[in-house]
């Protein structure tokens, strides 16, 4: 039996990965593994550390100890002769640059045009072509249903529109991995369907994503996994549609009563 | 009722009294003020012609202000090679103080602390002292260094020699001395643009995969702009005037110009004003070019431009003739 390596590994693996600010503990030992072409959604209390855990995983921000594994590679150091060498920027950057985040207040950019928001990773991190960014783009703005906002400014569009060509910024990089930090509790409740039915549409293109959010009924319907993580850790994980139904720790029972 | 129709409910004004009597008591001070500006007064002396056998005497009279002494060396050609030396100053003492107050501003976001420490002492020191004093410094620090060598130290490698006797000519020490005074308080200003911008913009840019210079150039600085265009326009517009201190180190700039021609003819004020006009004219241009450089850096950022200067005219001259148009049925109101 051989079967490739790629297959194999997870997307993103976590070992006991711990992260303080100054003497504030947030993540303290966290595992969790994401398979390729999988949704993973993490739920919480906020404070849990979701959030956080995201931005490791993109080096937004620093683990201190554990292990933490993107598409077999460790995050931000390389393993030689039994030492951890730390990545230099240009690295860092590059390896970033293939996983896509969608932030909760989309932070696009507020002096490009809609259109200039999509391209201008793809022509000044990955040297693509303008012409061929251009057409990359609109390919993507059409599947994000917004073609005719092209010539837009951030600022004149709502919301959810807004989140909606974030996702199709990130997508301009061909991410092999998206993260989503709470992509839809900065938007007004009726536009949170639109985003998420591009999300969902995404998960079924066979994107590898991983959702912190509070739409518990996208968990359910969309994700592979789910995990609850609280003061740090992991404290259940599983097929969402029986943790959701059948949570069996008091704390994710008291969660779910709040949210639901 | 928003009728405009037959039956619209007239609408009586408030009679606005004291604005009314504050509008003509204003009106009759600069009435007041225009007329001593062009008024005559006697020169005490007398001018005499004989006419048809007849001789006749009477007064010889002058503008006060001396409206043909401004008139006549307003465009002469010390005056205009004095705006002349004003304006490379401001230019050249502007460039070197946006690019290194950008620099310095930089540096005081830097991660080393050494690096900002400098760039911190920097503007404390600079913004300590006044410029005029700076100026003088400048103008005799050949008493304290007599050359200056760039090359590489304990390696004997030389890339440059400044004699700084030579260097600091008049010119030389208002642009330096400036234009390192500039960049004190640019950097301020360049600071304040740029940690304007919103962190979320910054993690936006990292998480693409951009580095650090990339979302310096390509997301903070263009968003910064808009913060930092608008006090930039009053240090250009302060920077024109300034550099009628270059007079403490005898640069003949535009007001430098005039006191040498008034040195010479004692019309000390028709030349005053003749500055004045030009320092006038200058700063009215530069005004109009901030308006419309600020609505190309508001891009993105308001959801309508303003209006530009013609456009608001346009609509105005529109609303005007629609009131006329509409007649009586604008003083009744829609209320």
């Amino acid at each position: 039996m051989t079967t490739p390596m790629v297959a194999t590994t997870p997307m993103v693996e976590a070992h006991g990965v711990h992260k303080s600010y100054g003497a504030v503990e947030v993540l303290r030992g966290v595992d969790l593994s994401v398979a390729r072409g999988e949704v993973t959604c993490l739920i919480g209390p906020s404070g849990s550390g979701k959030s956080t855990l995201l931005r490791c995983i993109n080096h937004l921000e620093k683990h201190d100890a554990g292990e933490l594994r993107v598409d077999g590679h460790l995050v931000g150091y390389e393993a030689r002769d039994g030492k951890l060498y730390e990545r230099n920027d240009k690295q860092i950057c590059a390896e970033r640059s293939r996983i896509g985040m969608v932030f909760q207040r989309f932070n696009l950019f507020q002096h490009l045009t809609v259109l200039d928001n999509v391209t201008i990773g793809q022509v000044k991190v990955r040297g693509v072509a303008n012409d061929a960014a251009v057409v990359r783009a609109r390919e993507l703005l059409a599947r994000v249903g917004l073609v005719a906002k092209e010539k837009n400014y951030p600022s004149q569009l709502s919301g959810g529109q807004q989140q909606r060509v974030a996702i199709a910024r990130a997508l301009a990089m061909e991410p092999k991995l998206m993260l989503f930090d709470e992509p839809t509790s900065a938007l007004d409740p009726e536009l949170v369907g639109e985003v998420l039915d591009v999300m969902k549409d995404l998960a079924k293109s066979g994107m590898t994503m991983i959702v912190v959010t509070h739409e518990m009924g996208f968990a359910r319907e969309v994700a592979n996994s789910l995990y609850f993580l609280d003061q740090g850790v992991i404290e259940e994980s599983g097929n969402p549609r029986e943790v959701l139904v059948n949570p069996r720790s008091a704390r994710l029972q008291s969660f779910l009563s709040k949210v639901l | 009722m928003m009728t405009n129709g037959d039956d619209a409910v007239e609408v009586v004004p408030v009679r606005h009294v004291g604005r009314y009597v504050a509008g003509f008591v204003v009106a009759v001070a600069l009435a007041m003020l225009v007329h001593t500006l062009f008024s005559k007064v006697s020169t005490g002396q007398v001018s005499c012609h004989t006419s048809a056998g007849a001789r006749h005497c009477h007064p010889v009279t002058n503008w006060r202000f001396g409206w043909n002494v401004v008139f006549h060396y307003f465009t002469s050609r010390e005056i205009l090679s004095g705006l002349l030396v004003t304006l490379e100053l401001t230019a050249i003492a502007m460039a070197i103080g946006i690019s290194l107050g950008l620099l310095i501003a930089i540096m005081r976001l830097s991660h080393n602390r050494l690096v900002s420490a400098t760039a911190w002492v920097y503007t404390w020191f600079f913004r300590g002292t006044p410029v005029y004093v700076q100026l003088l410094f400048w103008f005799n620090i050949a008493a304290l260094y007599q050359t200056v060598t760039f090359g590489l130290p304990f390696l004997n490698v030389t890339f440059a020699h400044i004699n700084l006797v030579a260097f600091f000519t008049p010119f030389n020490t208002a642009v330096v001395g400036l234009g390192l005074n500039e960049a004190a308080y640019m950097s301020e200003i360049a600071r304040s643009g740029l940690i304007s911008v919103d962190e979320g913009q910054i993690e936006a840019a990292t998480s693409i995969g951009m580095t650090r210079s990339q979302t310096l150039r390509l997301v903070i600085l263009p968003q910064a702009m808009r913060v930092i265009i608008p006090p930039t326009g009053n240090e250009i517009i302060s920077m024109l005037k300034t550099t009628s201190l270059a007079i403490a180190v005898s640069l003949v700039e535009l007001l430098g110009a005039a006191t040498n021609i008034y040195s010479a003819n004692y019309e000390i004020m028709p030349l005053l004003i003749v500055a004045s006009l030009w320092y006038l004219i200058v700063t009215t241009v530069l005004s109009t070019g901030q308006f419309y450089v600020e609505r190309h850096y508001a891009k993105g950022a308001l959801r309508t431009p303003p209006p530009t200067p013609i456009q608001r005219l346009r609509n105005d001259v529109r609303g005007i003739a629609a009131k006329f148009t509409s007649g009586r049925s604008t003083a009744r109101a829609s209320s």
